[in-house]
């Protein structure tokens, strides 16, 4: 198979207007004429099936939870990016896509990214106009504060919850059309499988959650926004239920799967204290404006924090990073954090924590702005470790937050199966090997309210597409297909839980494919992964019926589905042979321990084909053009 | 991280298969439950257990556990979301509890919400108040610049109050009339404070106290249950504000 990004010719800055002129359109009154699935309901389902009914198209939205407003983009504390310049500090379109494509170690495509930074504006205008209540200065203007990988202030915020103000907006755009009859909407639903006919998607196969009836949907196109694939490592600060199925159901029909290697380490989470533990909770990146990152320089140095006085405190983010300081990148804060804790300097029971301390920002602003600026955030670190950081430093460590790669996309959005558009987290294309704080939430509304409903007309448009109904024989084999793999599940009845093996899974992958990784622990990983694969498919034990609500069932289905894509990362993480953003292979470093890219031989994306079951998948090499910027090693010094 | 202890617990537990099943309770043993574990963790433990045993595990929402989605949500010895103010159940640590208590676990009680299996309910009379008018009717593009209309800081802040709701139901849950009236409140005073949602701010608040009546949900009796439950701490003055632009749209709007 060969890849075509499909980037539009012309300069950079002009391409995605021009683009917009040479899509063929739908017409107004033949929109209605066609259907749509859209799978997900977050920042990115969410503003795609809002967006494309207020079009004129039919859309069917699915979810897994029992409300569209409760996709885990409701969780995204700190901000939106967007280059409104309002602060006039030096802001602009450019500089957000040159931000973001540095961010991202330069593995992203230059005309993604310019086009997320050029839409970026457009996104706050919208929120503004749906009633999202952003942080406000005293005049009424909006209000901005800063994240890591910029030296701009450029994101905006409601809270500590912005991503639930912004979901909000979505799903309230939302209810406007499955209130008006545009959006059918399925709730309690799981995608099992991707129905191609005549190599176009045509429809979806799923499980209502509630009754355990397996349904067939047939639409004209499928848009899939069903999230990252973080929980393959089970403890998260992913949500319960986020999972890789629809994507990896997609990859087994002929959807490739770029950069699963490619995840990223949040640097600020409360760290792990038992292993009773089912997730891991972020602490807003937000708080390294004004929190101070710092382990005591003596590894033997076990006094209380407040004890502990400046000289013998090593503040190494400021040292090593004068320019950046504590908002240097993620994956950059996450490895020096892990680097800190494997000298013996960690902090707290586990060791394996570091401090961010609030004590100078209380002592300069006063504890009231704190407490304006982080109430919630600062309320939920207490709660969940009863200690109170307006007095203590809090600890924090790294842990699982965002998945760059996914299901490969073209310029358009559509994945290599015609007919499949794939956005927000799902796909892979605007982040590179690392994504920036405040990006997930531009990209996701970006794609949705502002890509997807161009770009999907011109796939309509430019298509005759077969008439097919839910009775094609493609559906009805895919049921049954899906039938048969839930029959299989429940028949095994052996002897351990779902989770525990999904626990087991993502130890081994935390342990051999996170932070810092090399061959030899990958490749036995691999080996392990595969042992427990089989192990799982012989002795899983899951109680209850079929048609029924059965959560364990659920969950087996998607750890089954973890089990086989574990691998892939794997095997991605082995073939690319250097370190970049998230994905640092220690035989791969500057003498700095920072990331060494080889762009000779890497500077391109790493795709993956399925191609049978214990076979390894085929790869696909996509080119990276950078005709705009140069590449250089990342300094955030 | 403080040093964790384990406890012993006596759980009792409302078991129904389904909407028509009558339900009863079922007593379950828990133990050696960390007490810096979370509520949900705890089921996760008795649900393992119950699950190597042979037996059926208890069903009960939930999703983020960070106190965000509003997925979770179960009454906790007669209080939704349990002892602790502000606090969704995912939230709710049992270093509040001690060795020995005996827990009474129940699904949400209210005749708009039939029960699904267990401690999981049907909430999607809540989807269907939004979808009546919950909104402000701005389709995507052509909007204006986000700095064309300013909004005193106050109202924006007074609106985000109100914006916090993360519509779990457990206002229903806890009034003795199973009324939403906090929930719609909240949604009436989020968009109804800003300039972007006034146009439609008598329909909005007319619409959906009609759609609320017609689901089965109760009319507000002053209790203030739903304030003191609700684990975003929204105050009833929401309520207020919504008996307000219901009176003011019945009187002097057009929309009637």
């Amino acid at each position: 198979m060969q890849l075509d990004a499909k980037i539009p010719g012309g300069p950079l800055q002009d391409k995605w207007d021009r683009h917009r002129f040479e899509l063929k359109l739908v017409n107004p009154a033949n929109k209605r004429k066609y259907d749509i699935i859209v799978v997900g309901t977050g920042l990115a389902g969410g503003s795609a099936a809002a967006t494309l009914a207020e079009l004129g198209y039919n859309v069917k939205n699915f979810c897994i939870q029992d409300s569209p407003r409760r996709a885990h983009s409701i969780a995204a504390q700190g901000g939106i990016n967007a280059a409104k310049n309002y602060q006039n500090d030096g802001d602009s379109v450019w500089r957000l896509f040159y931000d973001t494509v540095k961010g991202g170690d330069f593995r992203a495509r230059e005309a993604n990214v310019h086009r997320l930074a050029q839409e970026s504006t457009n996104i706050i205008d919208q929120c503004v106009a749906q009633g999202v209540p952003f942080a406000r200065d005293y005049g009424g203007l909006l209000s901005n504060r800063s994240f890591g990988g910029a030296q701009v202030s450029r994101t905006f915020y409601a809270r500590g919850q912005t991503g639930q103000q912004l979901l909000l907006g979505a799903y309230s755009a939302l209810s406007r059309q499955i209130g008006a009859g545009k959006v059918k909407m399925y709730p309690r639903r799981e995608m099992l499988d991707l129905v191609i006919v005549n190599g176009k998607a045509r429809g979806i196969i799923v499980r209502d959650l509630v009754t355990g009836k397996i349904e067939s949907h047939s639409a004209h196109a499928v848009v899939l926004a069903t999230g990252g694939y973080g929980n393959v490592f089970f403890l998260s600060t992913n949500a319960m239920a986020s999972n890789v199925t629809a994507a990896y159901r997609a990859y087994k029909r002929g959807a490739v799967f770029a950069n699963p290697c490619f995840t990223q380490i949040h640097p600020t989470c409360i760290p792990v204290h038992g292993d009773y533990q089912s997730k891991l909770t972020l602490m807003s990146e937000s708080l390294r404006n004004d929190g101070r990152v710092w382990v005591p320089k003596d590894p033997k140095d076990k006094r209380a924090p407040a004890d502990i006085p400046d000289s013998d405190r090593d503040y190494y983010l400021e040292r090593k990073y004068p320019s950046f300081g504590n908002l240097v990148p993620r994956d950059v804060a996450s490895r020096n954090a892990k680097e800190q804790c494997d000298a013996g300097k960690g902090v707290g029971d586990t060791q394996l924590a570091v401090y961010l301390d609030f004590a100078d920002a209380i002592r300069r602003d006063g504890k009231d702005l704190i407490k304006s600026k982080y109430g919630n955030l600062f309320q939920m670190y207490e709660k969940i470790t009863d200690q109170n950081p307006y007095e203590t430093p809090m600890m924090i460590y790294p842990a699982v937050h965002y998945t760059m790669g996914g299901l490969w996309v073209d310029y358009n959005l559509m994945s290599s199966v015609e007919g499949l558009f794939v956005l927000g987290e799902a796909n892979f294309s605007d982040h590179g090997a690392n994504r920036l704080g405040a990006s997930a939430l531009m990209q996701g509304l970006a794609d949705g309210y502002f890509v997807i409903p161009y770009t999907i007309g011109g796939y309509l448009a430019g298509e005759s597409l077969d008439e097919v109904t839910d009775q094609h024989p493609a559906f009805t084999d895919h049921t049954k297909q899906a039938q048969e793999r839930i029959d299989k599940l429940l028949s095994i009845k052996g002897k351990r839980t779902a989770d525990d093996f999904h626990r087991e899974l993502g130890g081994l992958m935390w342990d051999n494919c996170g932070m810092a990784r090399n061959d030899k622990d990958l490749a036995m990983a691999k080996e392990k992964i595969r042992a427990l694969k089989a192990e799982f498919w012989e002795n899983v034990l899951i109680p209850g019926a079929d048609k029924d609500f059965n959560q364990s069932l659920e969950r087996a289905g998607r750890v089954a589905d973890f089990l086989e894509f574990a691998e892939i990362m794997i095997t991605d993480a082995l073939a690319r042979r250097e370190s970049c953003g998230g994905h640092f292979n220690d035989a791969f470093q500057t003498e700095e321990n920072e990331a060494l890219r080889d762009d000779e031989n890497f500077c391109h994306v790493s795709a993956w084909e399925y191609k049978g079951d214990d076979q390894d998948p085929e790869f696909i090499k996509e080119p990276l053009v950078f005709e705009n910027v140069k590449l250089t090693q990342r300094s955030y010094k | 991280m403080t040093t964790a202890k384990t406890i012993n617990l006596n759980l009792k537990v409302w078991r129904q298969n389904g909407p028509k099943d009558k339900g009863r309770f079922e007593e379950y043993r828990a133990s050696d439950i960390s007490t810096d574990s979370s509520f949900l963790e705890m089921l996760d433990v008795v649900n393992e257990k119950l699950t190597i045993e042979g037996k059926e595990p208890i069903a009960f929402d939930h999703d983020c556990r960070e106190g965000i989605c509003g997925m979770c949500g179960t009454v906790i010895n007669g209080r939704p979301h349990g002892p602790e103010k502000g606090t969704t159940l995912c939230q709710l640590h049992m270093r509040h509890f001690s060795d020995g208590d005996t827990i009474a676990i129940e699904p949400w009680r209210a005749r708009a919400f039939k029960v699904i299996k267990d401690l999981v309910v049907d909430r999607s009379p809540l989807d269907k108040l939004i979808q009546t008018a919950g909104y402000i009717s701005a389709n995507a593009g052509g909007c204006p610049d986000g700095n064309a209309v300013p909004i005193p800081q106050e109202i924006a802040e007074k609106s985000m109050d109100a914006a916090a709701c993360i519509g779990c139901g457990a206002c229903v849950a806890s009034c003795p009339n199973a009324s939403a009236m906090l929930f719609v409140g909240a949604k009436v005073s989020h968009l109804g404070l800003l300039p972007q949602g006034k146009p439609e701010a008598a329909m909005r608040a007319i619409s959906m106290v009609r759609e609320m009546d017609r689901l089965g949900f109760g009319n507000c009796g002053n209790e203030r249950e739903c304030e003191a439950e609700c684990p975003k701490e929204i105050s009833i003055t929401n309520i207020a504000r919504l008996n307000r632009e219901f009176f003011k749209a019945s009187f002097f709007s057009s929309v009637m």
